[in-house]
Order: structure tokens, then C-alpha cells, then sequence
């Protein structure tokens, strides 16, 4: 009876996971923030019909929402903007297959584990310190091997199995000598109890294991929230598309499109793949793939690409590729690329390991010789020689650089700089050149109408009322202009939007007109203008300039203070780059650059021994910000931008650059010092360790001191 | 002497309840969402049961 019991239980508890839950989704909610984002992003989901459950991961930034197959993940995301919270969808099957979570909880057992085992067998270990002799001494000893061994064998298999898959390919790691440090002195220790000796290293092995475990386990965290760039980049692809067949339109997954079909994009819409505009005019919004700032206009035979936002009006485009060729696509693989390229960076701690474990491992294998030679005592040697390994521990080595970017990356955190990976402040220290992109980044990426006079009250009255019926970026802000600046609104009749040209209506009973200049009639002018027509009169110019950051000049001044070469790259047309590079006093600068070409400019100037600081903010930046020294994006960057770049810079002050470099600079003088200070110790212990002078408890102090000492001297980062 | 093994079986037993605690609390994902869990304490809404 008891057995059913349980049996029956079991089933039930089992049962949710393949029971009723048919549809699992994932959104991205890149804007949240707080407590209140996480309540109310989940009763709005959970009040949804057909929404078993919602559950907001804040580190993360995604909701993982349980549903019945009735429930789209689109219908979750209008649901969300209906609130004010921006969500994208994301693939469940991109997520499952990198999800980090589960390696990142097993680490977390491992460090708890050699934890435990650490802190006993320390306890015990005071007791055999302080003079215990004899059978006391003898058990405690077993019951630390009683609890070391065991942790030892759970805790330390990342170590001992990286160390056994890098000596199968014959390629020696920094596990390796890790691993045969541990197994020696866990061996060691276990033959020396057995045979009652005095000396034996648990704790040691333990506290080893331990150190580098958090260490791995923090570096493991702070990265599971950065997903890759590539990942990002599919995420913003629209993954559904309307087709036109025979009349009607169905709405179909990107996958099921064929090169020659025709798709149909609303306003507002991202277009969905490349293809070839077949039907209707439009604006094309391309800063993020090319940093123009200005929409493009698209009408019949134009080519647009996946990713593209269209603003006005809707299209019908003929697909010439979906899926894997498209531009989006293509770009993301690029980065991909590069990023591999760019993890070939060796860190000063895997520099310093590259000397350091030849070095120590050549020590030991002397002072066993040695001993052995002049003693003929093999267990002694062998003694020795594993004190020797201890000893010069790499722990304050391993200690040099945590300290010092844990501390480093608290003062950048206070100045709104988030780095996201490990490396970055070391190579932010060592930069030689910055390299801006322009929208976006040193310009807010918004149109400010440049009222210099020129235009009367009356036009701009006229102008700002027909432009009050249109989301196009130079009609909005030029209606704030006008409010801002008092004029009150003129009587404009049948205004109407003429998508991918401007806006017409009547006035006074003339035809008035607002837009391109070919519309109006204008001579056509490159730059940011729009053009008005009142009637017969000549139409009048309304010129626009973008608003540069105003910190944007103190940072690039205190960059060239610093002998630092500044640039800019961007993909806008020459004007609007030049006026901007004048503004700044940048004379180093190039425009129309494309996302292939800013790539290849970075490779040049590395080529060249330049060290790159890549600064922007769109998807046309992606590539660059990837294949750079070291790249930084502002926190309104796309996020694919923001995915792949090292450091993101909260708030809107890029003068933060500058004192994050000085941190950084900072920072690396005080690694240098850690070292220092690690081969002082090892310079003193490594030839009393020789010499058979050292003892567990002696190994024990030198390690808490070195420690210790390294710890201090990195908080004086500034 | 006796009691150094009566200590010693207690330490162990401690550190064992601890380390079954732990591994509870791991598999149980108490430490998937740090960021959001120092939020959810401070917030208002009233869990009758935790949500998964």
C-alpha cells in the first residue's frame, strides 16, 4: 500500500513537465529595469487569456511565459507595448540550445562543495597546528582525508578533465599543472597519513580548488547575461512575413518564403527579407544598417534589405533572398568571425601562467634531485618537491587580476560603464586611437530644424501644421521646433500624406506642400532638408542639423589631451559628416563608409600596430566594434551593437569614456604591482620550500599574507 | 578524549545539513536571478505559492 502511495505520488508530481504545457515563449525585454518593470510585465501576461504562467528573469532580461496553443508569442508582444514595455521575440529553440544556465549552476555546486570541504578541513587542521601528536593527530588527519578526498574528486573534475582532454591533443593548458598540483598533493597526503606522518596538504588542495573555482564561477556569471552578438542579430530579423498569393495574404514564418514571392510591409514594419520594391513609395529608415541618418525614399524597383525599417507607406516587395543570404545575415556572420578572432587576446594572467608553470614545475623537479641525491630518501624528496608546488600556489597570482577588475569595474559601474568582458579594461588601458561612428553616437541621432532666420512665421506656422499629421522624423521634430519656439498652428485644410514624398493640404485656398524637392519642384540639394511650396510662390528651404551630444566635445578634447588619434567613421553622406567632424575639430574622418568597409578600416589600422578604441551604436557598427581592440556602445545602441561590444556606457555622457580609460590605465599599473608582489613572496618561499623548511602551517600563513597583500593593493585603484 | 569524536562527528554532521541545504537551493534555481530576487522581496505582490 505504502508503495502505491508513493508510486501514485510520483506520477503526479511528474506530470507537469509533459502534461498540458503546449507552448513555451521566450521575449526579450530589453527596457526593464526595476520591481515594477518585473509586476507589471507579469500580471499584464498572466491576465492575458491563455497565459498558464509568466516568470520575469531580471538578470537576463526575458520573460518565460507558459501557454496553451492558442497563445502567440506576437500576441505577447503587442499585449507588452500596450503597457509601455518594448518586448522582442526570441527563438525557444536558440534558447534551449545556449542556454548557460545549467553549466552555470553546476559550477556554482562545485564551488559550494570545495567550499564546505575547505572550511572543515581548516577547522581540523587548527587542531593538528596547534600541537596535536599521536593518534590525535593521526585522526584528524584521516577525517580530513575523510572529507577532502571525496570534494576533491566532485570539486576539481573541471579542472582534471580540461587537463585530460588538453593532454590528449598534446597541448599543454594552465589546468594541466592545476590538476597536478592537486592529485599530487592529495596523494601525496593520503600515502604521508597512512604512514603516520606529520605533514599533510588537504587543506592546501582544498583551498586551491576553491579559489579558482569562485574565480571561474564569477567570470562564468558575469558573461551568461551577454549573449552573443550573432544570437541578437536573428532576433531583430522580423520572423514573419505576409505573402501575397493569388489575392490573398497569409502570414507565414521567413522560412516558408521563396526567392520571386511577394510580400507585403505595412508602415512601421521591419521589412523581412531582401528583395525588390514591386508596388507603392515609402520612406526606408537605414540608419541602423548604414548610419544614414536621413530615411531613404523607396518606391517602385528599389532594393531594400531585411532589417530595414519602413516608415510611411506600405510596400510590396518582390524577395530575392530570405534566411541565411540575406545582407542581416551576412553580417552577423561576419561578427561572428571576428569575435573569434578577437578571443585570441592572451590576458596578463595568461601571460604571467605561461611563465610562471614552466618555472615552478622545473623548481620542483630540482629540489627533489636534489634532496634525493644528498639523502637517498625518496618519500622526503618527494615531500619537498610537493611543498614547492604549494607553495608558490598560484593563488595571489591567480588573485593579481580578479582584484584588481572586480574593484575596477565597481569605480566604472559608478560612472555609468558596464564591462561585459573580462579582458576589456586591459586592453581599454593599452589604446591608441579612437574610432567614432557618428549617428548615434556622437550626435543624438535626432533632427533639430536649424532656425537661423531665413524662414518666416508665416512658413514655419504653415509648414509645422501640415507636418503635425506625419510620423516622419523631420515632421515631428519640426512640430516640436515650433511649439517650443510659440508659433501657433495655421488652418490647414485636407492635409494628406503622400508617402515617400511629404505631406499636402490647403491653405488659404492654395495648394500647399511640405517634402523632398523633387516634389515641390525645388532644385534637388543633398543634406537634411525639406522643402515648402505655398501656391505659385518659390519654394522655401527648411534646413535641419543634427544635434551633436553636448559631452561629446569634452571627450574627444580629453582624449587628444591624452595623445589619443581620434576619427570618425560613418556611413552618412559626406556633408552632414563633415559639419559634425568640423563642430568636434576632428579633421581625421570619412564618410559613406559601408559595414564591410568600417571592418576592414579596423583591420588596416591594427595592421598598422594601432590600438583601436571602436565607439557606435548601430548595426552597420557591429562588425567593427567587433574586430577592434576594444569597443564601447552608448546604452541606446541597438542591442546587436550593445551585444557586441566590451563596454556599454549607461546615461548619455560620453566624457564617461575618458575617466573609465583613466581607471583603466589605473587599473593595469596596479596588475603590474600584483605581480610584483606575487614574485617577491615566491622569491622568499620558493627557497625555504627548497631548502625543506616549509611546513602546511607555513604554507597556510604565506598564502593567507600574499593574498591579503594583493587584495589591499588593488582597492587603491582610482 | 572521547568527546574530540563526538565534536568531530558533530562538525561533520553541521557541515553535511549545510551542504544538503546548499544543493537544494541550487537545484531548486533560488540563485538563477539574483538581480530580479532583490527586487521581488521588496515588491507588493503577494505569492500564494512561488511562481516557477
Amino acid at each position: 500500500m505504502r508503495s502505491n502511495l508513493s508510486e501514485s505520488s510520483a506520477t503526479i508530481a511528474g506530470a507537469p513537465r509533459s502534461g498540458p504545457i503546449q507552448n513555451r515563449i521566450f521575449l526579450s525585454l530589453p527596457g526593464i529595469h526595476c520591481g515594477n518593470c518585473i509586476s507589471a510585465v507579469e500580471s499584464s501576461l498572466a491576465r492575458f487569456p491563455g497565459v498558464l504562467s509568466a516568470r520575469v528573469n531580471l538578470t537576463l532580461r526575458r520573460v518565460a511565459v507558459d501557454a496553451d496553443s492558442t497563445v502567440s508569442s506576437r500576441d505577447l508582444v503587442e499585449e507588452l507595448s500596450g503597457v509601455g514595455i518594448e518586448a522582442l521575440e526570441l527563438d525557444a529553440d536558440t534558447i534551449n540550445a545556449s542556454d548557460l544556465d545549467e553549466v552555470g549552476r553546476a559550477l556554482l555546486l562545485r564551488v559550494g562543495v570545495a567550499g564546505f570541504a575547505a572550511l572543515n578541513v581548516m577547522l581540523f587542521s587548527i587542531g593538528i597546528w596547534s600541537g596535536a601528536e599521536n593518534a590525535t593527530r593521526e585522526l584528524l588527519h584521516w577525517v580530513s582525508a575523510l572529507v577532502a578526498l571525496p570534494a576533491l574528486a566532485y570539486a576539481a573534475q573541471p579542472f582534471l578533465l580540461a587537463a585530460f582532454r588538453a593532454l590528449i591533443v598534446g597541448r599543454l593548458s594552465m589546468d594541466v599543472p592545476i590538476s597536478v598540483a592537486i592529485i599530487l598533493a592529495a596523494g601525496m597526503s593520503l600515502y604521508e597519513v597512512s604512514a603516520g606522518g606529520r605533514h599533510a596538504y588537504f587543506d592546501a588542495a582544498l583551498a586551491l580548488t576553491f579559489f579558482l573555482l569562485a574565480g571561474r564561477f564569477l567570470d562564468h556569471r558575469a558573461r551568461a547575461s551577454a549573449r552573443s552578438a550573432a544570437l541578437e542579430l536573428a532576433a531583430l530579423e522580423a520572423p514573419r512575413a505576409r505573402r501575397i498569393k493569388m489575392g490573398k495574404t497569409e502570414i507565414l514564418q521567413v522560412g516558408g518564403i521563396y526567392p520571386g514571392d511577394r510580400i507585403l510591409v505595412l508602415a512601421g514594419e521591419r521589412i523581412p527579407v531582401d528583395g525588390r520594391v514591386v508596388e507603392g513609395s515609402s520612406e526606408i529608415d537605414r540608419s541602423h544598417l548604414t548610419g544614414e541618418n536621413m530615411p531613404a525614399t523607396a518606391g517602385t524597383d528599389s532594393v531594400v534589405s531585411a532589417g530595414e525599417l519602413n516608415l510611411t507607406g506600405a510596400l510590396t516587395i518582390e524577395a530575392a533572398a530570405i534566411g541565411e543570404s540575406t545582407r542581416l545575415r551576412k553580417l552577423a556572420r561576419a561578427v561572428e568571425i571576428a569575435e573569434t578572432a578577437r578571443n585570441k587576446y592572451s590576458s596578463y594572467a595568461n601571460r604571467a601562467a605561461a611563465f610562471y608553470v614552466p618555472a615552478v614545475h622545473i623548481l620542483a623537479v630540482l629540489a627533489f634531485a636534489g634532496w634525493y641525491w644528498s639523502e637517498g630518501d625518496l618519500r622526503l624528496a618527494l615531500n619537498v618537491a610537493i611543498a614547492v608546488l604549494i607553495i608558490t600556489c598560484p593563488c595571489a597570482l591567480g588573485l593579481a587580476v580578479p582584484a584588481v577588475s572586480t574593484v575596477a569595474g565597481g569605480r566604472l559601474f559608478s560612472r555609468n560603464i558596464l564591462l561585459k568582458s573580462e579582458t576589456a579594461l586591459e586592453r581599454l588601458a593599452l589604446i591608441d586611437t579612437v574610432v567614432f561612428d557618428k549617428t548615434g553616437t556622437l550626435t543624438s541621432g535626432k533632427f533639430k530644424f536649424s532656425d537661423d532666420g531665413s524662414v518666416s512665421r508665416r512658413d514655419f506656422a504653415i509648414a509645422a501644421s501640415l507636418c503635425a499629421i506625419s510620423q516622419h522624423p523631420l515632421s515631428v521634430s519640426l512640430v516640436k521646433a515650433a511649439r517650443d519656439s510659440g508659433i501657433e498652428a495655421a488652418r490647414i485644410a485636407d492635409a494628406r500624406e503622400s508617402p515617400g514624398n511629404g505631406i499636402e493640404g490647403r491653405w488659404r485656398d492654395q495648394r500647399v506642400r511640405f517634402g523632398r524637392a523633387e516634389w515641390v519642384g525645388a532644385s534637388p540639394n543633398s543634406g537634411n532638408c525639406a522643402f515648402l511650396k505655398i501656391g505659385r510662390e518659390s519654394p522655401i528651404k527648411f534646413a535641419y542639423a543634427e544635434s551633436v551630444r553636448n559631452d561629446a566635445r569634452n571627450s574627444i578634447n580629453g582624449f587628444k589631451a591624452r595623445g589619443i588619434e581620434v576619427r570618425i567613421l560613418s556611413g552618412d553622406l559626406e556633408e552632414a559628416v563633415a559639419r559634425v567632424a568640423d563642430q568636434l575639430g576632428i579633421s581625421n574622418w570619412a564618410a559613406r563608409v559601408s559595414p564591410e568597409q568600417k571592418m576592414s578600416e579596423i583591420f588596416e589600422l591594427a595592421a598598422r600596430g594601432k590600438r583601436v578604441l571602436m565607439v557606435g551604436d548601430g548595426l552597420n557598427d557591429t562588425g567593427a566594434l567587433a574586430s577592434a581592440h576594444v569597443s564601447a556602445a552608448p546604452a541606446s545602441a541597438l542591442d546587436a551593437a550593445r551585444v557586441a561590444s566590451d563596454i556599454v556606457v549607461l546615461g548619455t555622457n560620453l566624457e564617461a569614456l575618458n575617466q573609465g580609460h583613466g581607471i583603466a590605465r589605473s587599473a593595469r599599473k596596479r596588475i603590474l604591482e600584483n605581480f610584483g608582489i606575487a614574485a617577491a613572496y615566491n622569491a622568499i618561499a620558493i627557497p625555504l620550500a627548497m631548502l625543506g623548511f616549509a611546513t602546511p602551517l607555513a604554507a597556510a600563513i604565506a598564502m593567507s599574507a600574499s593574498s591579503l597583500t594583493v587584495t589591499f593593493n588593488s582597492l587603491r585603484v582610482r | 578524549m572521547d568527546i574530540v569524536l563526538l565534536l568531530i562527528a558533530a562538525t561533520v554532521m553541521v557541515g553535511i545539513i549545510w551542504l544538503a541545504a546548499f544543493v537544494w537551493a541550487v537545484r531548486n534555481k533560488q540563485f538563477s536571478d539574483p538581480k530580479g530576487d532583490s527586487f521581488r522581496i521588496l515588491g507588493s505582490d503577494y505569492d500564494d505559492s512561488p511562481k516557477k
